[in-house]
Protein backbone atom coordinates (compact mmCIF):
# COMPACT_ATOMS: atom_id res chain seq x y z
CA UNK A 1 0.00 0.00 0.00
CA UNK A 2 2.95 2.19 0.84
CA UNK A 3 3.74 2.58 -3.08
CA UNK A 4 -0.27 3.91 -3.70
CA UNK A 5 0.63 6.27 -0.84
CA UNK A 6 1.63 9.00 -3.32
CA UNK A 7 -1.57 8.86 -6.01
CA UNK A 8 -3.48 9.23 -3.41
CA UNK A 9 -1.81 12.48 -1.58
CA UNK A 10 -1.80 14.37 -5.02
CA UNK A 11 -5.39 13.01 -6.23
CA UNK A 12 -6.54 14.06 -2.54
CA UNK A 13 -4.58 17.71 -2.75
CA UNK A 14 -5.77 17.94 -6.34
CA UNK A 15 -9.70 17.33 -5.20
CA UNK A 16 -9.81 20.64 -2.93
CA UNK A 17 -9.25 22.81 -5.87
CA UNK A 18 -12.97 23.61 -6.94
CA UNK A 19 -13.07 24.68 -2.76
CA UNK A 20 -10.43 27.04 -3.54
CA UNK A 21 -11.61 28.71 -6.96
CA UNK A 22 -14.92 28.69 -8.76
CA UNK A 23 -13.02 30.63 -11.58
CA UNK A 24 -14.51 28.58 -14.76
CA UNK A 25 -11.14 29.95 -16.58
CA UNK A 26 -8.97 28.17 -13.97
CA UNK A 27 -11.09 25.06 -13.86
CA UNK A 28 -11.84 24.81 -17.55
CA UNK A 29 -7.80 24.92 -18.20
CA UNK A 30 -7.25 21.76 -15.40
CA UNK A 31 -10.29 19.88 -16.47
CA UNK A 32 -8.60 19.84 -19.85
CA UNK A 33 -4.82 19.45 -18.39
CA UNK A 34 -6.13 16.46 -16.83
CA UNK A 35 -7.80 15.21 -20.00
CA UNK A 36 -4.51 15.42 -21.66
CA UNK A 37 -3.03 13.58 -18.37
CA UNK A 38 -5.20 10.67 -19.05
CA UNK A 39 -4.54 10.30 -22.42
CA UNK A 40 -1.04 10.82 -22.00
CA UNK A 41 -0.52 8.28 -19.32
CA UNK A 42 -2.22 5.95 -21.25
CA UNK A 43 0.67 6.68 -23.95
CA UNK A 44 2.79 6.41 -21.06
CA UNK A 45 2.59 2.81 -20.38
CA UNK A 46 3.08 1.62 -24.16
CA UNK A 47 5.37 4.28 -25.07
CA UNK A 48 7.35 5.07 -21.89
CA UNK A 49 7.25 1.42 -20.03
CA UNK A 50 7.32 -0.13 -22.99
CA UNK A 51 9.15 1.22 -25.49
CA UNK A 52 6.83 1.34 -28.17
CA UNK A 53 6.78 4.84 -29.25
CA UNK A 54 2.91 4.97 -31.04
CA UNK A 55 2.49 8.28 -33.13
CA UNK A 56 -1.50 7.40 -33.52
CA UNK A 57 -2.82 7.35 -29.95
CA UNK A 58 -5.80 9.19 -31.37
CA UNK A 59 -6.85 6.10 -33.06
CA UNK A 60 -7.94 5.57 -29.26
CA UNK A 61 -9.44 8.52 -28.12
CA UNK A 62 -11.23 9.11 -31.45
CA UNK A 63 -12.83 5.53 -31.25
CA UNK A 64 -13.54 6.22 -27.35
CA UNK A 65 -15.34 9.62 -28.12
CA UNK A 66 -16.95 8.72 -31.03
CA UNK A 67 -18.43 5.55 -29.80
CA UNK A 68 -19.73 7.41 -26.26
CA UNK A 69 -21.17 9.73 -28.23
CA UNK A 70 -22.94 7.54 -31.48
CA UNK A 71 -24.46 5.47 -28.74
CA UNK A 72 -25.79 8.64 -27.18
CA UNK A 73 -27.07 10.50 -30.11
CA UNK A 74 -28.06 7.53 -32.38
CA UNK A 75 -29.16 5.14 -30.51
CA UNK A 76 -30.27 7.02 -27.07
CA UNK A 77 -28.09 4.97 -24.69
CA UNK A 78 -27.00 6.10 -21.40
CA UNK A 79 -23.63 8.11 -21.30
CA UNK A 80 -22.46 6.54 -17.93
CA UNK A 81 -22.91 3.17 -20.47
CA UNK A 82 -21.75 4.74 -23.23
CA UNK A 83 -18.53 5.33 -21.59
CA UNK A 84 -17.69 2.03 -20.90
CA UNK A 85 -18.44 0.77 -24.45
CA UNK A 86 -16.32 3.58 -25.36
CA UNK A 87 -13.23 2.44 -23.20
CA UNK A 88 -14.17 -1.73 -24.59
CA UNK A 89 -14.05 -0.14 -28.28
CA UNK A 90 -10.99 1.68 -27.45
CA UNK A 91 -9.19 -1.55 -26.65
CA UNK A 92 -10.90 -3.28 -29.11
CA UNK A 93 -8.92 -0.93 -31.77
CA UNK A 94 -5.76 -1.36 -29.36
CA UNK A 95 -6.04 -5.08 -29.96
CA UNK A 96 -6.45 -4.76 -33.87
CA UNK A 97 -3.53 -2.68 -34.02
CA UNK A 98 -1.56 -4.19 -31.73
CA UNK A 99 -1.78 -7.44 -33.07
CA UNK A 100 -1.34 -6.85 -36.87
CA UNK A 101 1.49 -4.51 -36.24
CA UNK A 102 3.43 -6.48 -33.10
CA UNK A 103 2.63 -10.15 -34.75
CA UNK A 104 4.72 -8.16 -37.78
CA UNK A 105 7.12 -7.63 -35.54
CA UNK A 106 7.04 -3.69 -36.54
CA UNK A 107 9.30 -2.11 -34.53
CA UNK A 108 10.73 1.55 -33.57
CA UNK A 109 9.81 4.30 -36.21
CA UNK A 110 8.58 1.64 -38.32
CA UNK A 111 5.72 0.99 -35.38
CA UNK A 112 5.32 4.18 -35.19
CA UNK A 113 4.53 5.19 -38.62
CA UNK A 114 2.16 2.38 -38.62
CA UNK A 115 0.03 3.73 -35.38
CA UNK A 116 0.35 7.05 -36.88
CA UNK A 117 -1.42 5.34 -40.35
CA UNK A 118 -3.91 3.56 -38.09
CA UNK A 119 -4.90 7.04 -37.09
CA UNK A 120 -5.46 9.27 -40.36
CA UNK A 121 -6.90 6.31 -42.07
CA UNK A 122 -9.77 6.37 -38.96
CA UNK A 123 -10.05 10.27 -39.35
CA UNK A 124 -10.47 9.99 -42.75
CA UNK A 125 -13.11 7.48 -42.76
CA UNK A 126 -14.76 9.42 -40.03
CA UNK A 127 -14.83 12.56 -42.06
CA UNK A 128 -16.94 11.00 -44.73
CA UNK A 129 -18.91 8.15 -42.84
CA UNK A 130 -21.89 8.94 -42.16
CA UNK A 131 -22.82 7.63 -38.85
CA UNK A 132 -19.99 10.24 -37.09
CA UNK A 133 -21.65 13.04 -39.28
CA UNK A 134 -19.22 13.04 -41.64
CA UNK A 135 -18.24 16.98 -42.24
CA UNK A 136 -20.94 18.59 -39.62
CA UNK A 137 -19.64 16.11 -37.11
CA UNK A 138 -22.10 14.90 -33.98
CA UNK A 139 -23.59 16.84 -31.33
CA UNK A 140 -24.01 15.48 -28.45
CA UNK A 141 -27.77 17.18 -27.18
CA UNK A 142 -27.52 19.43 -24.14
CA UNK A 143 -29.18 17.19 -21.29
CA UNK A 144 -27.73 18.82 -17.91
CA UNK A 145 -28.38 16.08 -15.78
CA UNK A 146 -26.08 13.92 -13.78
CA UNK A 147 -27.78 10.63 -14.60
CA UNK A 148 -26.67 11.43 -18.53
CA UNK A 149 -23.27 12.15 -17.19
CA UNK A 150 -23.49 16.54 -18.02
CA UNK A 151 -23.45 18.83 -15.35
CA UNK A 152 -24.60 22.08 -14.62
CA UNK A 153 -20.97 23.56 -13.12
CA UNK A 154 -17.35 22.24 -13.86
CA UNK A 155 -16.63 20.88 -10.44
CA UNK A 156 -18.46 17.24 -10.97
CA UNK A 157 -16.46 17.22 -14.49
CA UNK A 158 -13.33 18.23 -12.69
CA UNK A 159 -13.29 15.74 -9.81
CA UNK A 160 -14.86 12.72 -12.33
CA UNK A 161 -11.49 13.83 -14.77
CA UNK A 162 -9.33 13.82 -11.81
CA UNK A 163 -11.17 10.03 -10.42
CA UNK A 164 -9.94 8.85 -13.56
CA UNK A 165 -6.77 10.02 -13.90
CA UNK A 166 -6.34 8.59 -10.29
CA UNK A 167 -7.84 5.16 -11.23
CA UNK A 168 -4.82 5.38 -14.03
CA UNK A 169 -2.45 6.13 -11.87
CA UNK A 170 -3.59 3.06 -9.55
CA UNK A 171 -3.70 1.09 -12.49
CA UNK A 172 -0.11 1.96 -13.60
CA UNK A 173 1.33 1.81 -10.26
CA UNK A 174 0.04 -1.89 -10.17
CA UNK A 175 1.71 -2.38 -13.52
CA UNK A 176 4.94 -1.37 -12.12
CA UNK A 177 4.75 -3.94 -9.30
CA UNK A 178 4.00 -6.76 -11.36
CA UNK A 179 5.78 -9.50 -13.33
CA UNK A 180 4.02 -7.82 -16.91
CA UNK A 181 5.00 -4.31 -15.53
CA UNK A 182 8.54 -5.82 -15.40
CA UNK A 183 8.71 -7.76 -18.73
CA UNK A 184 7.29 -4.98 -20.10
CA UNK A 185 10.45 -2.90 -19.32
CA UNK A 186 12.71 -5.26 -20.36
CA UNK A 187 11.30 -5.75 -23.75
CA UNK A 188 11.75 -1.68 -23.58
CA UNK A 189 15.11 -2.18 -22.81
CA UNK A 190 16.57 -5.23 -24.90
CA UNK A 191 13.37 -7.25 -26.73
CA UNK A 192 16.32 -9.90 -27.81
CA UNK A 193 17.68 -10.19 -24.36
CA UNK A 194 13.69 -10.67 -22.83
CA UNK A 195 12.86 -13.16 -25.04
CA UNK A 196 15.91 -15.30 -24.16
CA UNK A 197 14.85 -14.94 -20.37
CA UNK A 198 11.32 -16.33 -21.43
CA UNK A 199 9.20 -13.51 -22.00
CA UNK A 200 6.58 -13.81 -24.65
CA UNK A 201 7.19 -10.40 -26.27
CA UNK A 202 4.19 -10.34 -28.38
CA UNK A 203 1.68 -11.41 -25.49
CA UNK A 204 3.53 -8.51 -23.34
CA UNK A 205 3.37 -5.46 -25.94
CA UNK A 206 -0.49 -6.56 -27.17
CA UNK A 207 -1.36 -6.64 -23.42
CA UNK A 208 0.05 -3.50 -22.83
CA UNK A 209 -1.15 -1.57 -26.15
CA UNK A 210 -4.17 -3.09 -25.14
CA UNK A 211 -4.32 -1.21 -21.63
CA UNK A 212 -3.22 1.70 -22.86
CA UNK A 213 -5.53 2.03 -25.39
CA UNK A 214 -8.32 1.70 -23.14
CA UNK A 215 -6.78 4.27 -21.00
CA UNK A 216 -6.33 6.63 -23.49
CA UNK A 217 -10.08 6.20 -25.06
CA UNK A 218 -11.42 6.77 -21.51
CA UNK A 219 -9.92 10.44 -22.41
CA UNK A 220 -11.72 10.12 -25.26
CA UNK A 221 -15.19 9.54 -23.84
CA UNK A 222 -14.96 11.64 -20.92
CA UNK A 223 -13.96 14.58 -23.85
CA UNK A 224 -17.39 13.94 -25.65
CA UNK A 225 -19.17 14.43 -22.71
CA UNK A 226 -17.33 17.44 -21.61
CA UNK A 227 -17.60 19.70 -25.38
CA UNK A 228 -20.74 17.97 -26.53
CA UNK A 229 -19.14 18.07 -29.75
CA UNK A 230 -17.14 16.05 -31.86
CA UNK A 231 -15.88 15.90 -35.65
CA UNK A 232 -12.92 14.06 -37.24
CA UNK A 233 -10.74 16.41 -36.60
CA UNK A 234 -10.93 17.07 -33.12
CA UNK A 235 -11.51 13.03 -32.59
CA UNK A 236 -8.90 11.81 -34.57
CA UNK A 237 -6.69 14.11 -35.11
CA UNK A 238 -2.92 14.55 -34.54
CA UNK A 239 -3.45 17.23 -32.19
CA UNK A 240 -4.32 14.50 -29.77
CA UNK A 241 -1.50 12.21 -30.68
CA UNK A 242 0.98 15.19 -30.04
CA UNK A 243 -0.07 15.87 -26.78
CA UNK A 244 -0.69 12.44 -25.80
CA UNK A 245 2.83 11.69 -26.48
CA UNK A 246 4.39 15.50 -25.32
CA UNK A 247 3.11 15.31 -21.67
CA UNK A 248 4.80 11.85 -20.67
CA UNK A 249 8.15 13.02 -22.50
CA UNK A 250 7.78 16.52 -20.97
CA UNK A 251 7.03 15.40 -17.86
CA UNK A 252 9.38 12.07 -17.24
CA UNK A 253 8.85 9.02 -19.94
CA UNK A 254 8.03 5.85 -18.26
CA UNK A 255 7.32 7.59 -14.73
CA UNK A 256 4.07 7.43 -13.23
CA UNK A 257 3.64 11.25 -12.74
CA UNK A 258 5.17 12.00 -16.11
CA UNK A 259 2.27 12.76 -17.61
CA UNK A 260 0.17 14.35 -15.33
CA UNK A 261 3.12 16.77 -14.61
CA UNK A 262 4.14 16.99 -18.63
CA UNK A 263 0.34 17.90 -19.01
CA UNK A 264 0.52 20.69 -16.61
CA UNK A 265 4.03 22.04 -17.83
CA UNK A 266 2.36 21.96 -22.11
CA UNK A 267 -0.77 22.98 -21.13
CA UNK A 268 0.13 26.38 -18.86
CA UNK A 269 2.68 27.35 -21.61
CA UNK A 270 0.12 26.98 -24.48
CA UNK A 271 -1.96 29.08 -22.51
CA UNK A 272 0.66 31.50 -21.90
CA UNK A 273 1.68 31.44 -25.43
CA UNK A 274 -1.93 32.51 -26.57
CA UNK A 275 -2.18 35.38 -24.27
CA UNK A 276 1.09 36.43 -25.95
CA UNK A 277 0.64 36.02 -29.29
CA UNK A 278 -3.22 36.58 -29.71
CA UNK A 279 -3.56 33.11 -30.63
CA UNK A 280 -1.65 32.95 -34.19
CA UNK A 281 -2.43 29.85 -35.68
CA UNK A 282 0.24 27.03 -35.03
CA UNK A 283 2.46 29.01 -32.71
CA UNK A 284 1.33 26.84 -29.94
CA UNK A 285 2.86 23.70 -32.26
CA UNK A 286 6.28 25.77 -32.88
CA UNK A 287 6.58 26.16 -29.01
CA UNK A 288 5.86 22.86 -28.24
CA UNK A 289 7.94 21.72 -31.12
CA UNK A 290 11.22 23.81 -29.29
CA UNK A 291 10.37 22.62 -25.86
CA UNK A 292 10.12 18.98 -27.41
CA UNK A 293 13.63 19.58 -28.55
CA UNK A 294 15.18 21.10 -25.43
CA UNK A 295 13.42 18.18 -23.40
CA UNK A 296 15.29 15.21 -25.29
CA UNK A 297 17.91 17.19 -25.57
CA UNK A 298 18.59 18.39 -22.10
CA UNK A 299 16.27 16.33 -19.63
CA UNK A 300 15.97 13.01 -21.48
CA UNK A 301 13.98 11.59 -18.42
CA UNK A 302 12.08 15.06 -18.31
CA UNK A 303 11.07 17.61 -15.40
CA UNK A 304 10.57 13.88 -13.04
CA UNK A 305 14.31 13.04 -14.18
CA UNK A 306 15.42 16.79 -13.28
CA UNK A 307 13.93 16.75 -9.84
CA UNK A 308 15.14 13.16 -8.74
CA UNK A 309 18.78 14.28 -9.89
CA UNK A 310 17.74 17.32 -7.54
CA UNK A 311 17.40 15.26 -4.79
CA UNK A 312 20.37 14.94 -2.11
CA UNK A 313 22.78 12.33 -2.66
CA UNK A 314 22.73 11.51 0.65
CA UNK A 315 18.56 10.67 0.57
CA UNK A 316 19.22 8.03 -2.19
CA UNK A 317 19.68 4.20 -1.42
CA UNK A 318 23.27 2.94 -0.87
CA UNK A 319 25.72 1.55 -3.31
CA UNK A 320 25.87 4.75 -5.47
CA UNK A 321 27.12 3.41 -9.00
CA UNK A 322 29.83 6.67 -8.93
CA UNK A 323 31.11 5.60 -6.12
CA UNK A 324 31.22 2.47 -6.50
CA UNK A 325 35.07 0.62 -7.91
CA UNK A 326 34.48 -3.32 -7.34
CA UNK B 1 24.43 -45.21 -23.48
CA UNK B 2 23.04 -42.71 -20.93
CA UNK B 3 20.19 -40.36 -21.62
CA UNK B 4 20.88 -37.29 -23.75
CA UNK B 5 19.47 -34.24 -22.90
CA UNK B 6 19.92 -32.44 -26.20
CA UNK B 7 20.35 -34.36 -29.55
CA UNK B 8 20.73 -32.11 -32.74
CA UNK B 9 20.09 -34.47 -35.74
CA UNK B 10 22.16 -32.86 -39.26
CA UNK B 11 21.46 -29.35 -39.01
CA UNK B 12 21.52 -26.82 -41.75
CA UNK B 13 21.24 -23.08 -41.87
CA UNK B 14 21.92 -21.02 -45.41
CA UNK B 15 22.40 -17.57 -45.00
CA UNK B 16 21.97 -16.55 -49.32
CA UNK B 17 24.93 -18.07 -50.33
CA UNK B 18 26.86 -18.88 -47.27
CA UNK B 19 25.99 -22.39 -45.60
CA UNK B 20 26.65 -21.30 -42.09
CA UNK B 21 26.23 -24.80 -40.81
CA UNK B 22 26.35 -27.80 -42.70
CA UNK B 23 25.04 -31.08 -41.20
CA UNK B 24 25.98 -30.80 -37.86
CA UNK B 25 24.94 -33.57 -35.27
CA UNK B 26 25.86 -34.00 -31.88
CA UNK B 27 24.58 -35.04 -28.51
CA UNK B 28 25.02 -33.08 -25.09
CA UNK B 29 24.80 -35.42 -21.73
CA UNK B 30 23.04 -34.46 -18.69
CA UNK B 31 25.11 -33.05 -16.07
CA UNK B 32 28.10 -32.13 -18.03
CA UNK B 33 30.05 -29.09 -19.42
CA UNK B 34 30.30 -29.36 -23.25
CA UNK B 35 32.16 -27.26 -25.06
CA UNK B 36 32.14 -26.39 -28.50
CA UNK B 37 34.90 -24.88 -30.52
CA UNK B 38 36.37 -23.77 -33.64
CA UNK B 39 37.91 -21.32 -35.43
CA UNK B 40 35.74 -17.44 -36.18
CA UNK B 41 33.08 -18.20 -38.51
CA UNK B 42 32.60 -21.45 -38.11
CA UNK B 43 28.99 -20.91 -37.59
CA UNK B 44 29.30 -21.47 -33.67
CA UNK B 45 27.43 -18.94 -32.70
CA UNK B 46 24.48 -19.41 -35.51
CA UNK B 47 24.21 -22.81 -34.05
CA UNK B 48 23.35 -21.60 -30.59
CA UNK B 49 20.97 -19.22 -32.13
CA UNK B 50 19.11 -21.98 -33.80
CA UNK B 51 19.44 -24.46 -30.99
CA UNK B 52 17.73 -21.21 -28.39
CA UNK B 53 15.05 -20.51 -31.54
CA UNK B 54 16.04 -17.32 -32.67
CA UNK B 55 16.48 -18.81 -35.89
CA UNK B 56 15.28 -21.49 -37.32
CA UNK B 57 17.20 -24.11 -39.08
CA UNK B 58 16.87 -25.21 -43.16
CA UNK B 59 17.00 -28.90 -41.94
CA UNK B 60 17.42 -30.93 -39.35
CA UNK B 61 15.86 -31.83 -35.87
CA UNK B 62 16.54 -31.20 -32.32
CA UNK B 63 15.36 -33.01 -29.68
CA UNK B 64 15.75 -31.57 -26.02
CA UNK B 65 14.67 -33.96 -23.20
CA UNK B 66 12.72 -36.25 -25.50
CA UNK B 67 10.49 -34.24 -27.41
CA UNK B 68 11.55 -32.23 -30.91
CA UNK B 69 11.67 -28.33 -30.24
CA UNK B 70 12.85 -27.81 -33.82
CA UNK B 71 12.10 -24.12 -34.48
CA UNK B 72 9.81 -23.77 -31.20
CA UNK B 73 10.30 -19.56 -30.01
CA UNK B 74 12.85 -18.67 -27.85
CA UNK B 75 10.30 -17.79 -24.25
CA UNK B 76 9.04 -21.43 -25.17
CA UNK B 77 12.29 -23.20 -24.81
CA UNK B 78 13.31 -20.83 -21.74
CA UNK B 79 10.30 -22.13 -20.07
CA UNK B 80 11.24 -25.47 -21.11
CA UNK B 81 14.60 -25.07 -19.59
CA UNK B 82 16.95 -23.84 -22.25
CA UNK B 83 18.65 -20.83 -21.10
CA UNK B 84 21.40 -18.63 -23.10
CA UNK B 85 24.13 -16.17 -23.14
CA UNK B 86 24.73 -13.92 -25.75
CA UNK B 87 28.22 -13.28 -26.87
CA UNK B 88 27.89 -9.40 -27.14
CA UNK B 89 26.50 -8.74 -24.00
CA UNK B 90 22.56 -7.82 -23.68
CA UNK B 91 22.02 -5.96 -20.36
CA UNK B 92 18.98 -4.24 -19.39
CA UNK B 93 20.88 -1.12 -19.37
CA UNK B 94 18.35 1.22 -17.79
CA UNK B 95 18.05 -0.88 -14.99
CA UNK B 96 19.60 -2.33 -11.56
CA UNK B 97 21.76 -5.35 -11.61
CA UNK B 98 18.85 -6.89 -9.45
CA UNK B 99 16.10 -5.69 -11.45
CA UNK B 100 18.29 -7.05 -14.57
CA UNK B 101 18.45 -10.84 -12.86
CA UNK B 102 14.47 -10.58 -12.11
CA UNK B 103 13.35 -10.85 -15.45
CA UNK B 104 14.98 -14.25 -15.56
CA UNK B 105 13.75 -14.97 -11.74
CA UNK B 106 10.27 -14.04 -13.21
CA UNK B 107 9.80 -16.88 -15.29
CA UNK B 108 9.56 -19.22 -12.13
CA UNK B 109 8.01 -16.71 -9.75
CA UNK B 110 5.23 -14.26 -10.49
CA UNK B 111 5.39 -12.21 -7.69
CA UNK B 112 7.43 -9.56 -7.60
CA UNK B 113 9.27 -9.38 -4.86
CA UNK B 114 9.57 -13.45 -4.88
CA UNK B 115 11.91 -12.59 -7.96
CA UNK B 116 13.77 -9.31 -6.30
CA UNK B 117 14.67 -11.70 -3.63
CA UNK B 118 15.76 -14.84 -5.86
CA UNK B 119 17.89 -12.08 -7.76
CA UNK B 120 19.88 -11.08 -4.69
CA UNK B 121 20.39 -14.88 -4.11
CA UNK B 122 21.52 -15.40 -7.78
CA UNK B 123 24.20 -12.70 -7.84
CA UNK B 124 25.73 -13.49 -4.68
CA UNK B 125 26.26 -17.20 -6.35
CA UNK B 126 27.92 -15.72 -9.55
CA UNK B 127 29.66 -12.95 -7.45
CA UNK B 128 27.90 -9.55 -8.32
CA UNK B 129 26.31 -9.49 -4.81
CA UNK B 130 28.08 -6.06 -3.88
CA UNK B 131 26.48 -4.33 -7.54
CA UNK B 132 22.97 -5.42 -6.63
CA UNK B 133 21.29 -1.73 -6.49
CA UNK B 134 23.60 -0.07 -9.16
CA UNK B 135 22.78 0.32 -12.51
CA UNK B 136 23.79 -2.12 -15.48
CA UNK B 137 25.23 0.29 -17.80
CA UNK B 138 27.96 1.09 -15.09
CA UNK B 139 29.17 -2.68 -15.25
CA UNK B 140 32.72 -3.54 -16.63
CA UNK B 141 33.05 -6.37 -18.92
CA UNK B 142 33.33 -8.42 -16.61
CA UNK B 143 30.46 -8.02 -14.29
CA UNK B 144 28.18 -7.90 -17.55
CA UNK B 145 29.71 -10.76 -18.40
CA UNK B 146 28.74 -12.35 -14.76
CA UNK B 147 25.07 -10.48 -15.63
CA UNK B 148 24.35 -12.44 -18.31
CA UNK B 149 25.23 -15.34 -16.55
CA UNK B 150 22.94 -14.74 -13.51
CA UNK B 151 20.31 -13.82 -15.49
CA UNK B 152 20.40 -17.28 -17.40
CA UNK B 153 20.43 -19.11 -13.49
CA UNK B 154 18.20 -16.99 -12.23
CA UNK B 155 15.37 -19.09 -14.84
CA UNK B 156 15.99 -22.50 -12.98
CA UNK B 157 17.37 -23.80 -16.35
CA UNK B 158 18.41 -27.24 -17.11
CA UNK B 159 20.58 -26.40 -19.98
CA UNK B 160 22.54 -23.12 -20.53
CA UNK B 161 24.18 -21.84 -23.66
CA UNK B 162 26.74 -20.45 -22.79
CA UNK B 163 28.34 -17.82 -25.43
CA UNK B 164 32.23 -16.93 -24.75
CA UNK B 165 31.77 -15.99 -20.94
CA UNK B 166 35.23 -15.67 -20.72
CA UNK B 167 35.89 -13.40 -24.16
CA UNK B 168 36.86 -10.12 -23.38
CA UNK B 169 38.54 -10.81 -19.86
CA UNK B 170 41.79 -10.53 -18.81
CA UNK B 171 43.66 -13.39 -17.29
CA UNK B 172 42.97 -12.75 -13.44
CA UNK B 173 39.06 -12.68 -14.33
CA UNK B 174 39.42 -15.72 -16.43
CA UNK B 175 40.50 -17.05 -13.17
CA UNK B 176 37.60 -15.49 -11.20
CA UNK B 177 34.86 -16.81 -13.80
CA UNK B 178 35.97 -20.48 -14.24
CA UNK B 179 35.25 -21.72 -10.84
CA UNK B 180 31.03 -20.06 -11.08
CA UNK B 181 31.30 -22.26 -14.03
CA UNK B 182 32.34 -25.28 -12.47
CA UNK B 183 29.69 -24.07 -9.30
CA UNK B 184 27.14 -24.24 -11.77
CA UNK B 185 27.81 -27.57 -13.49
CA UNK B 186 28.01 -29.19 -10.02
CA UNK B 187 24.37 -27.67 -8.86
CA UNK B 188 23.30 -30.62 -11.93
CA UNK B 189 22.59 -27.57 -14.98
CA UNK B 190 23.65 -29.09 -18.08
CA UNK B 191 26.33 -26.43 -19.77
CA UNK B 192 26.93 -26.26 -23.29
CA UNK B 193 29.64 -23.57 -23.57
CA UNK B 194 31.79 -22.06 -27.06
CA UNK B 195 34.98 -21.09 -25.51
CA UNK B 196 37.97 -19.34 -27.16
CA UNK B 197 39.96 -19.54 -24.35
CA UNK B 198 41.52 -23.01 -24.99
CA UNK B 199 43.05 -23.25 -21.03
CA UNK B 200 39.23 -22.68 -19.63
CA UNK B 201 38.20 -25.30 -22.64
CA UNK B 202 40.89 -28.02 -21.20
CA UNK B 203 39.91 -27.35 -17.00
CA UNK B 204 36.46 -26.96 -17.45
CA UNK B 205 34.91 -29.38 -20.46
CA UNK B 206 34.58 -33.25 -20.34
CA UNK B 207 33.32 -33.38 -23.72
CA UNK B 208 34.31 -30.90 -26.78
CA UNK B 209 32.75 -30.82 -29.80
CA UNK B 210 35.36 -28.95 -33.09
CA UNK B 211 32.77 -26.96 -35.48
CA UNK B 212 34.65 -25.85 -38.45
CA UNK B 213 33.01 -24.39 -41.96
CA UNK B 214 29.76 -25.86 -40.00
CA UNK B 215 30.50 -29.29 -40.03
CA UNK B 216 31.36 -30.87 -36.71
CA UNK B 217 34.83 -32.08 -37.06
CA UNK B 218 36.21 -33.68 -34.07
CA UNK B 219 33.92 -34.78 -30.89
CA UNK B 220 36.02 -36.34 -28.08
CA UNK B 221 38.13 -35.28 -24.28
CA UNK B 222 40.10 -32.34 -24.41
CA UNK B 223 43.41 -34.52 -24.93
CA UNK B 224 41.87 -36.26 -27.73
CA UNK B 225 40.67 -33.48 -29.68
CA UNK B 226 43.67 -31.19 -29.13
CA UNK B 227 45.97 -33.68 -30.46
CA UNK B 228 43.22 -34.61 -33.72
CA UNK B 229 45.18 -33.97 -36.76
CA UNK B 230 41.52 -32.81 -38.60
CA UNK B 231 41.28 -30.01 -35.49
CA UNK B 232 45.23 -28.66 -35.86
CA UNK B 233 44.46 -28.18 -39.75
CA UNK B 234 41.12 -26.32 -39.71
CA UNK B 235 42.63 -23.84 -37.06
CA UNK B 236 45.83 -23.53 -38.22
CA UNK B 237 45.70 -24.76 -42.36
CA UNK B 238 45.96 -27.20 -44.54
CA UNK B 239 49.38 -28.99 -43.77
CA UNK B 240 50.19 -27.93 -40.57
CA UNK B 241 49.41 -31.18 -38.59
CA UNK B 242 52.04 -32.93 -41.03
CA UNK B 243 54.61 -30.17 -39.98
CA UNK B 244 53.92 -30.23 -36.57
CA UNK B 245 54.56 -33.78 -36.44
CA UNK B 246 57.84 -33.43 -38.58
CA UNK B 247 58.70 -30.27 -36.58
CA UNK B 248 58.63 -32.72 -33.37
CA UNK B 249 60.54 -35.14 -35.32
CA UNK B 250 63.38 -32.93 -36.20
CA UNK B 251 63.34 -31.57 -32.73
Amino acid sequence: MKTYLPIFVVVAVLALVPFVTASNVVLNFLVVTLLIALAGQGWNLLGGYGGQYSFGHAAFFGTGAYVTAILQVQYGINAWFGLLIGIAAGALVGIVIGALSFRWGLRGSYFSLVTLAFAEVLRIVASVAPITGAGVGTLIKLDLRPEAFQFQSRAPFYWIALGLVGLSLIVVRGIENSRFGAYLVAIRENEDAARALGVDTFSVKLAAMIVSAAITAAAGCFYAQYFLFLDAAIAYGTWISIDALLAPIVGGVGTLFGPLLGALIIKMLGESTKLVTGGAPGLDLAIYGLLLIAVVGLAPRGIAGLLSALVPRRFRPPSDPEHHHG
Amino acid sequence: MAEMLLRIYAISKRFGGLLAVDKASFNVRPGRITALIGPNGAGKTTLFAIISGFLTPDEGRIVYDGADITGAAPHMLARRGIARTFQIVQPFAGLTVRENIAVGAHLARPNRVDALAAAGEVAYAVGLGTQLEQSAATLTVAGRKRLELARALATKPRLVLLDEVLAGLNPSEIRDMVPVIRKIADWGVTILMIEHVMQAVMTLAEQVLVLAEGRIIAEGSPQQVAADRQVIEAYLGHGAAARMISGAGHG
